[in-house]
């Protein structure tokens, strides 16, 4: 029993032993880790994020908007991947794409049901007092629908950050690399990876609670 | 910004809502003259809401034209016909991320307008509702919901629109409130004299606040449209009578104060301002159990009298 703990804390000392020693290899990984998963939260970002907001101000596509969210659930990465590969072939776009589908549900589910349940009587006011339908979507739903919004981005931001692991399979470089190459880099190394990656997530979504913070606590602009 | 008061005219305005046999609002025609208070009131359901929606396009006609100022809602951009429209409901829908003063510069905003214009306009609109300074820079969630009706209120007139949509403004607050929120509403509107439209299924608040009333029935038609005066004493038939209450004769009190009846000489008895109505005064009268009132003017001397006869006939 004894000696199973002992070998324990010395894998995760070793493994911090591996970072101090290793700082470029794993700033490296880490770099290719964060292009990839950043390339593949923007471009979802950019995808979900208008078709949910629009589609929750127009209180229309429900069924789409459950259907995506329920097909991201059920589709598994590793899936994705292996479906990617036959067509994008090895590499970065493979990546990414799996990726992309695997950040939209949780951002236009999201966007489409916080922008959904803003209260109709402050919705309708400012239709009645004569704001455009973008103006009522920007000044007022989006405002109010902001924490949801960003709920659905951390949650994205979390998964693509953990799924980027498995990227490594499909020769996409980043974290995974080292993770699944234990022969080359130990324990030690497998561990230190992960510890990056869990960092990586945590930090995101740090990041991202912030920004959140900032954009709701503005003081409002006396118009 | 738009000024002024216009006039608004239902022209058979109809509107059918989709898989109903019975229309919301049917071949409504009537006239709102400039600068007066036309009370919308019915029971539940008649079509108020709807008829007042269709003015500012909320809700699309079905048929029929209604016009302000002689042009068609139909042939005007939506969004500059809604911005020259005051719009109050019930629910209030103040912005709640918004502070009080940001809510009621949403208008002058749209427009355009300057930071510091529209700073200076929401202190000016806040103390013409009646709320300090103060006020500006608190949010929706830190009022009570009177002094939300008020902001409501000063929101809808901040771009100074000529025409003012209320739908049950003052509807959910106890009756002190209500009542003094009624006051100071008259007492706006004496100085503004906007056209307003006002929504209430309040029978009392129809007579106090209206020029005229205009009376739903069940199915969005109008039953009769005339002064609170007329409509008390010539009920147009058995559904206005019914529905403005057996009380209507006591009802009709209320229509006129002391001030406009032919006092008596000063004399004795509790004491009663001018101002009050003739039914205020004569409840006054059966508390007190007098049979005569010293009347006062507004400093509180003694003018005249009046007799319970005087105050019945
Ligand atoms: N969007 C809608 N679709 C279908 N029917 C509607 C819609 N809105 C209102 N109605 C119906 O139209 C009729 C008139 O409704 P409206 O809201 O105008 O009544 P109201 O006089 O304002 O009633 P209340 O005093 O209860 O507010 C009602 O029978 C209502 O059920
Ligand atoms: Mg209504």
């Amino acid at each position: 029993m004894d000696a199973l703990r002992e070998a324990r804390v010395k894998t995760f000392v070793d493994a911090f032993r591996f970072i101090a020693d290793n700082p470029h290899l794993l700033l490296v990984k880490t770099a290719e880790h964060l292009e990839l998963s950043g390339a593949a939260l923007g471009i979802a970002l950019l995808l979900a994020l208008p078709v949910g907001l629009w589609l929750g101000h127009l209180h229309r596509g429900l069924f789409l908007a459950a259907s995506i969210s329920n097909v991201g659930r059920a589709l598994p990465s590793l899936v994705l991947i292996a479906f990617g590969l036959t067509i994008f072939g090895i590499g970065f776009w493979n990546n990414t794409v799996a990726l992309v589908v695997l950040a939209i549900p949780p951002v236009l589910t999201n966007a489409y049901f916080a922008v959904d349940a803003v209260d109709r009587d402050v919705v309708d006011a400012a239709r009645g007092m004569g704001m455009t339908e973008l103006q009522v979507l920007r000044r007022v739903e989006l405002p109010l629908a902001l924490p949801l919004v960003f709920a659905g981005i951390r949650i994205a931001a979390i998964f693509v950050i953990a799924t980027a692991t498995i990227a490594a399979i499909a020769g996409g470089g980043g974290l995974g690399a080292i993770i699944v190459n234990r022969a080359s880099y130990g324990d030690a190394g497998v561990l230190a990876a992960s510890l990056c990656v869990s960092a990586l997530a945590f930090l995101a979504a740090l990041i991202l609670s912030l920004v959140r913070r900032a954009a709701s606590r503005r003081p409002v602009p006396v118009p | 910004m738009p000024g002024q008061a216009a006039e608004l005219v239902f022209d058979e305005a109809t509107k059918q809502y989709e898989g109903r046999d019975e229309a919301a609002v049917d071949h409504l025609s009537l006239t709102v003259r400039a600068g007066e208070i036309c009370v919308l009131v019915g029971p539940s359901g008649g079509g108020k809401t709807t008829a007042l929606r269709l003015v500012n396009r909320l809700i699309p006609l079905t048929s029929g034209d209604i016009r302000i100022d002689g042009t068609s809602i139909l042939d005007q951009d939506v969004v500059r016909l809604r911005r020259g429209i005051g719009y109050v409901i019930q629910q209030v829908g103040l912005f709640p991320h918004m502070t009080v003063e940001a809510n009621i510069g949403t208008v002058p905003r749209l427009y355009g307008r300057p930071r510091a214009w529209i700073r200076t306009r929401s202190a000016e609109l806040l103390e013409l509702v009646g709320l300090d300074s103060s006020y500006a820079k608190r949010y929706p969630a830190q009022l009570s919901g009177g002094e939300r009706q008020r902001v409501g209120l000063a929101r809808a007139l901040a771009g100074n629109p000529p025409l003012m949509l209320m739908d049950e403004p003052f509807g959910a607050i106890d009756p002190i409130v209500r009542a003094r929120l009624q006051d100071a509403f008259l007492a706006l509107q004496k100085e503004v004299r906007k056209t307003v439209v006002f929504v209430t299924h309040d029978i009392d608040e129809a007579i106090k606040v209206g020029d005229r009333i205009a009376i739903f029935r069940r199915g969005g038609r109008l039953a009769q449209y005339d002064t609170p005066q007329a409509i008390l004493e010539r009920p147009a038939d058995e559904f206005v009578a019914e529905f403005v209450g057996a009380d209507r004769a006591l009802k009709a009190l209320a229509l006129h104060t002391l001030a406009e009846l032919d006092l008596g000489a000063p004399a004795g008895g509790p004491p009663c301002p001018r101002t009050s109505t003739v039914r205020d005064a004569l409840a006054l009268m059966l508390q007190m159990d007098a049979q005569k009132l010293a009347v006062t003017d507004e400093r509180g001397v003694v003018v005249g009298s009046v007799t319970r006869e005087q105050l019945l006939s």
